[in-house]
């Protein structure tokens, strides 16, 4: 029902709506006074409710980030939790100013969806959960297994790929959102979940005997999770995308929520660029000079978010891995702020 | 005294040269032609506004995508679908579930319906009171938790493929669905179908010799029994003279899964029990309130004419009932079809899962998929309702 209002409302505002360009995002945005922000309908470590009500995660982080670059206060954040059928059209609808929830940059998304990824803020691959008491060691022994998965994503294309080009016979049970699919799971319809493998060790923790299920070790897919904002403004989508890098450049600088009022002073000419100390670097994109001091110290960098949402500060426990800083192996790399 | 007209007679009115202005149809025919040139050009202006706007959000558009490969797998189909078939025939997978979800619907909610209704008038307190409840119950919970209800407590109680409830070894029950064996019709099969159709024919020729010769002569003759004697005995002669060409599947475990035999998907059991369940109440009452409309009169004429009860029933209430049940009962169809939407919660692959959920999201082309899903509906619906109201002047009282 919400998928069908949604595009109605897409298609109430393509019918109806004037053919004058909407105005500049970063405009409205300060107008309202607050960021509103597109998620996931919880998905612990990339954006959950907490106990509070508080929402939390590493792709809610970039929200408040972006909160705190515009207003100089990450709580300046209204949420609206998407469905992964419901997530593209509530961007292209202008009901959130960005989407920032787990999806899958690919070109026919980038394409023909009216939106433009701003940058990858998680680099994921697909994966398979699975019983233990199966004594499966590889997705190779799946042959005509059932799998559950969420309807309108690239996982559900992935495995369609994936069991077709292995020869293996496979039944596919797709589900509109992440809680039936895992319950259809949990109650024993599939022999298999798949989906990004973040989320599969995300969701594991909310399974009732977590221990009886393995994720298995084969990486089917490049699942890019990246941000999204409209096409069409140019401002905003600089904004967002160095949001972004600016966490990862005060990564690579060693800027914490805990120095960087010292580092103000720091001699070092990169820092003082990032951190507003020489030039306008912030202002040429439209936020303020202070844009990354507001960012590292009210929501820190990317290697903190990243800790505390879904590494080593988190029950996830997942490595860095692929999302460590270029410098140490990893894919994540910040463009230079100069 | 008669009233005469005294003084100037009354202007002549000049007929010829009135305006035509004040001819009503005219002016009503001109309404009519405007009122229908605005709405088109407001629709026009829609469709060209709606396309610029797309166009400038750099969002695709048009029907080209009916024809691109689809890429995902579909646990039912009705006719061969792989993932290299396209939207369209995507499309047209999800339509074909969405009609055999209906159509079985309709037919169990019907029956169920029908006994519940007779049994509220029942003479028998315990009958009436299980009815009552039945109706109570069932139409005064939200149909998602009827399918909710009856996809995951049930799912959750049956066992796994390895451990399957068996019936003899031919029928098993688990958490994948039903598997039943499945009849393979060897060469030489077409025979025993012939069978079948000329004993169908046959039965439906028999039904009208015996309607016409008893109305004319009052002779009663025994149709069901000697059809239904017929569409048995016919066909295995048919396939006994070509020495019974036929071969059973079971279906076997093999890995994860059983493989052969014919298969019900819990979701497609599910969603047909909780349809059905839940318009059976309605339906229930429509029944019940049929009966009661007609006049009490009626069965005391046809008991004081020696009719038994159960022809009382059967020859005078029930096709009298029939004018008023029909009319509801066709909103109640409609309903049926459309409620099967909900399906998307349980993952059963019909249209609103498949082409408004997966097709939507893969493509983003949110208008043309909602109106091409929203026309589907809509003709689906007028079909039924055609049907619907084309039995219902069969069945209506014919007044000479």
């Amino acid at each position: 029902m919400k998928q069908f209002l949604t595009a109605l409302a897409l298609g109430a505002s393509a019918v109806f709506a004037s053919g004058a360009a909407d105005a500049a995002t970063l405009d409205q945005v300060k107008q309202k006074g607050f960021l509103q922000c597109g998620v996931s309908t919880g998905l612990p470590g990339f954006s959950n409710p907490d106990a509070k009500g508080e929402w939390t995660g590493l792709d809610v982080d970039l929200c408040r980030a972006v909160a705190a670059a515009v207003f100089d206060d990450p709580t300046k954040v209204r949420f609206s939790p998407l469905t992964a059928k419901d997530r593209f059209t509530a961007l292209q609808s202008g009901e959130v100013d960005i989407l920032s929830r787990n999806s899958t940059w690919t070109l026919s998304r980038d394409a023909t969806q009216g939106l433009n990824f701003t940058a990858t803020n998680y680099y994921d691959g697909q994966g398979f959960l699975v019983r233990k008491s199966l004594g499966v060691k590889s997705a190779m022994e799946l042959n005509g297994a059932s799998v559950c998965t969420q309807s309108g994503t690239t996982t559900e294309l992935n495995v369609a790929d994936f069991f077709r080009s292995n020869n293996l016979q496979y039944e596919v049970v797709a589900f509109q959102g992440q809680e039936e699919t895992l319950k259809a799971y949990e109650s024993g319809r599939c022999e298999v979940f798949t989906s990004d493998q973040s989320q599969l060790y995300a969701l594991r923790l909310k399974l009732a005997d977590k221990d009886e299920h393995v994720i298995l070790p084969e990486l089917i897919s490049k699942e890019p999770l990246a941000t999204a904002v409209r096409q069409g403004d140019d401002q905003w989508f600089d904004i967002v995308k160095w949001v972004h890098y600016g966490m990862l450049n005060a990564e690579e600088a060693g800027i914490t929520s805990q120095n960087v009022k010292d580092m103000l002073n720091s001699p070092n000419p990169d820092i003082k660029r990032m951190l507003g100390a020489e030039g306008n670097f912030g202002e040429q994109i439209g936020l303020t000079k202070d844009w990354l001091v507001r960012i590292v110290s009210k929501v820190g960098n990317y290697g903190e978010a990243f800790d505390r949402s879904v590494g080593k500060g988190s029950p996830l426990q997942i490595e860095r891995g692929k999302n460590a800083l270029w410098t140490k192996g990893g894919l994540q790399y910040g463009p230079p702020i100069r | 005294m008669a009233i005469t007209h005294e003084g100037p007679a009354p202007a002549a009115r000049p007929p010829s040269t009135s305006s035509i202005w004040n001819d009503a149809r005219f002016r009503g025919n001109v309404a009519q032609v405007v009122v229908v040139v605005v709405v088109a050009l407001a629709l026009g202006a829609m469709v060209w506004n709606a396309q610029e706007n797309l166009s400038n959000q750099r969002i695709a558009s048009g029907f080209g995508f009916l024809d691109q490969t689809a890429g995902f797998g579909l646990n039912q189909t009705l006719i061969p679908y792989s993932e290299s078939s396209s939207y369209g025939r995507a499309l047209l997978v999800a339509i074909l579930n969405t009609l055999l979800v209906a159509v079985v619907g309709i037919v169990f909610a019907t029956i169920l319906g029908f006994l519940v209704g007779v049994g509220r008038l029942s003479k028998n307190w315990m009958v009436r009171k299980v009815c009552t409840v039945y109706v109570e119950v069932t139409r005064n919970l939200p149909l998602l938790f009827h399918i909710l209800f009856w996809y995951l407590a049930v799912l959750a109680a049956m066992p796994a493929a390895r451990n399957s409830y068996s019936i003899f070894g031919e029928v098993f029950l688990n958490n994948r669905g039903v598997y039943i064996p499945r009849i393979v019709f060897g060469e030489g099969s077409l025979v025993g179908f012939v069978a079948l159709g000329i004993a169908i024919v046959g039965a439906i020729a028999l039904n009208r010799w015996s309607t016409a010769r008893r109305e004319k002569t009052g002779q009663q003759f025994p149709v069901f029994w000697t059809s239904v004697a017929m569409l048995v005995a016919l066909p295995l002669i048919g396939f006994a003279l070509v020495g019974f060409p036929l071969t059973i599947e079971t279906p076997v475990l093999r890995g994860f899964n059983f493989v052969g035999g014919s298969r019900l998907l819990p979701e497609f059991a599910a969603l047909v029990v909780a349809l059905s369940i839940y318009t059976g109440g309605f339906i229930a009452e429509i029944v019940r309130a049929g009966i009661k409309a007609v006049s009490h009169g009626q069965s005391e004429a046809a008991a004081s004419l020696g009719l038994k009860p159960s022809l009382s029933t059967r020859l005078v209430v029930i096709p009298q009932a029939m004018r008023v049940m029909i009319p509801p009962l066709t909103s109640q169809y409609l309903n049926l079809t459309k409620n099967s939407s909900l399906a998307a919660f349980i993952g059963y692959p019909e249209l609103v899962q498949v082409f408004a959920g997966t097709t939507l999201n893969q493509t983003g082309q949110a208008i043309e998929i909602i109106a091409i899903t929203m026309g589907c509906y809509l003709v689906i619906s007028l079909v039924t309702s055609l049907f619907m109201n084309w039995y219902n002047r069969r069945v209506a009282l014919i007044e000479r």
